[in-house]
């Protein structure tokens, strides 16, 4: 369980471990399932073809390559440094999501299970699951907090439309924690035919890694649409942490290149000081849950601690374990942002670039208007714009008074 | 915390039931539901009424191995104020009244109490050891280190999906008994025990395990007797925690663990009978 050798590049770290983070902390029922997804999976990673069908519906279907568009305006309130934005928000369904969930979906027909089933808070997650299952004839079931599936009725009735059932969970404090215990009470009952379509990288190996392979795609176009305008490599790349998969997504092309820095920016809610955040990193400690090792918000008996963040996205007591072994080791650098930092930067987005950015992006806006300042004039920094805000406008007009007259 | 020292392991339990040709009952309840005293109540009631094991739970916000009826017993421990260090009071009071407490835990809560602290509290209340419903032994270096320096059994878990080399592996890892889930699914209560239960015991001998109790999914005492006619002890969980929870009274639910112990006591004793 040692830390990997610091001469072997970070960016091929696999799991189990890493560092002291990671494992499979699950019941033993799940771990032939999860063995079989690693087997699988190892397979499918070594075969073009299925490398070639991820490509082709990357670019015919999602909308791959994403845009890099450069926010200049914006920048302009960021001490005059480069921004520029890598835009997840324009894939299909309108966030970085889909990347992950068209690779799990076909690993699930290879496994030949005709069953998926996942977890969601906000809905984002839930719908782009609910829109591989439709792609791919899958059956989908979406786990949901009851209090969330009332937050986000959009996104259930988009879910119902692709034809996935939701099922709003009733147990413990009814939001995302609770809609991934179901989850794997679920899978527990119906591995045999069902896959769980895990939606970040946190949970059991091999999701962790898994999931960021699947998202790697982000940084790998990003670091080559950086050098194509630029001509070097960013000063800083910023992206938003919940559990961590678009963060990991665009660090991973950038880990072995030590000029860059890697920020991570978690939901710090009211602020880290009130309790009420959502930063796992910087406000929580080392334990395990949903399957791994890494940090997490836990009382002193190492009961979770609810989390607080306006973004139903970032709202989780806990990070993958790769970034916490990041974090740990330095080469990443997490900060909280608070609800009030990522809605001034939201605000500024929308009206300096004409882009409504999802809540859990603003707050890696947030962190890049700060690195800016700090960074001085020359800087490029690269934000991964995870996620478009329309499934935002009307918590946002709530934040901004609008429609009170 | 007084200075009990466990008299009783599990392996003695259950060798002493097979010695009377019957297999061992096994009894699980959540400390601090309804609340703690009661909780304590139930144990030893359950403990007079013939459990010759405790699996005392310490309740955890996400207990994703367990169905509806346990979620909602420990989510009221969890807000009636129960706390982890709880546990070892009610150990100490089980081993009190000459029944064989262990304890049944989400690997969080001992991780978080530290994992030698956890083994040297247990071990001075009289603990007898930890079954890790979400611990695999692959993952458990200081759980083996801790519990083999203070002389407390270890209890993983195998179910039918277990494949013959992680069986094997996990067999070779447990101290004191092994135990094998029903069924792939939560806790709660059926009306048949899985026909792979027998199948997963067989395969568990097989691969070297001396004692095999099964859990997940019995409730009745026909289901009790079925179960002791191929496997070591019987585990019931729900079932004691659905009696205390329908009880009009704390002292009923009390009353209603101690008769279910009873009669699941007599159902273990009917298993290998013709």
């Amino acid at each position: 369980m040692s830390a990997q050798p610091t001469s072997a590049p970070l960016a091929e770290a696999t799991g189990p471990y890493y560092g002291r983070f990671g494992g499979r902390f699950v019941p033993e029922a799940l771990i032939a399932a999860l063995e079989e997804l690693e087997a699988e999976y190892a397979k499918a990673s070594a075969d073009p073809s299925f490398a070639a069908e991820l490509d082709r519906l990357h670019r015919t279907y999602t909308g791959r390559p994403s845009l890099l568009t450069e926010a200049p305006r914006f920048a302009g309130h960021a001490g005059g440094a480069r921004i520029l934005l890598k835009r997840e928000d324009l894939n299909h369904t309108g966030s970085h999501k889909i990347n992950n969930v068209l690779g799990q979906a076909l690993l699930t027909k290879r496994m030949g299970k005709h069953r998926v089933i996942a977890e969601t808070g906000a809905g984002q997650h839930g719908v782009a699951t609910a829109t591989a299952a439709a792609l791919l004839d899958l059956e989908c079931v979406v786990y949901m907090g009851e209090e969330d599936t009332r937050r986000q009725a959009l996104n259930v009735a988009r879910m119902n439309l692709l034809g996935a059932t939701v099922v709003p969970v009733t147990s413990g404090s009814r939001t995302l924690k609770d809609a991934m215990n179901e989850a794997m009470r679920d899978w527990v009952t119906t591995v045999e035919h069902t896959h769980y379509l895990i939606g970040t990288v946190a949970g059991p190996h091999p999701f962790p890694s898994m999931v960021r392979d699947f998202h790697k795609v982000i940084g790998q176009e990003a670091r080559a649409q950086v050098l194509e305008l630029t001509g070097r490599l960013p000063d800083l790349v910023a992206a938003c942490v919940g559990g961590g998969s678009n963060a990991i997504g665009i660090f991973h092309a950038f880990l072995d290149d030590p000029q860059v820095r890697l920020l991570g920016l978690e939901a710090g809610g009211d602020g880290v000081e009130t309790g009420r955040h959502a930063a796992s990193i910087t406000g929580g400690s080392a334990g395990v849950l949903h399957g791994s090792r890494t940090f997490i918000l836990q009382d002193e008996d190492g009961q979770t601690v609810e989390s607080h963040s306006i973004s139903a996205g970032l709202d989780y007591p806990g990070v993958g374990p790769e970034h916490a072994w990041l974090a740990e080791t330095g080469r990443a650098t997490y900060r909280p942002v608070t609800d009030a930092a990522a809605m001034e930067a939201f605000r500024l987005l929308c009206r300096t670039e004409g882009i409504i950015p999802a809540i859990e992006s603003a707050h890696a806006l947030a962190g890049a208007l700060e690195a800016g300042r700090e960074l001085g004039p020359d800087a490029v920094i690269l934000v991964n714009l995870s996620g478009r805000g329309d499934k935002d406008v009307e918590t946002a007009a709530r934040w901004f008074g609008m429609g009170e007259q | 915390m007084s200075a009990t020292v466990n008299t009783l392991t599990s392996a003695t339990v259950l060798e002493d039931a097979r010695a009377e040709g019957r297999a061992a009952l096994v009894a699980y309840l959540p400390i601090g539901f309804p609340d703690l005293p009661t909780s304590i109540a139930a144990a030893r009631a359950a403990a007079e009424g013939g459990a010759d094991i405790l699996e005392l739970g310490p309740p955890y916000s996400d207990p994703l191995m367990d169905g509806p009826v346990i979620q909602l017993a420990v989510d009221a421990a969890l807000r009636a104020g129960t706390r982890v260090r709880d546990l070892f009071t009610v150990v100490e009071q089980v081993a009190d009244a000459g029944a064989c407490p262990m304890v049944m835990s989400y690997w969080n809560l001992v991780d978080r109490h530290g994992v030698e602290r956890f083994a040297l509290d247990l071990a001075a209340a009289g603990g007898a050891g930890i079954i890790t419903p979400d611990l695999i032994p692959d993952e458990a270096a200081e759980w083996i280190t801790a519990s083999d320096a203070h002389g407390l059994d270890r209890v993983f878990l195998i179910a039918p999906s277990s494949t013959p080399q992680r069986l094997a592996a996990t067999v070779a890892a447990c101290r004191g008994w092994v135990y094998a889930a029903s069924t792939m699914g939560v806790t709660g209560i059926r009306s048949q025990v899985a026909s792979s239960a027998h199948l997963l015991v067989e395969r568990a001998r097989e691969a070297g395990a001396e004692r095999v109790c099964v859990g997940l999914g019995v409730s009745s005492r026909q289901q009790a007797a079925e179960v002791a006619g191929y496997a070591d002890g019987v585990i019931v969980g729900t079932a004691f925690v659905r009696a205390l929870a329908e009880a009009d009274s704390p002292r009923a639910g009390v009353a209603a663990v101690r008769a279910l112990a009873a009669d699941l006591a007599a159902g273990v004793r009917e298993g290998r009978a013709g």
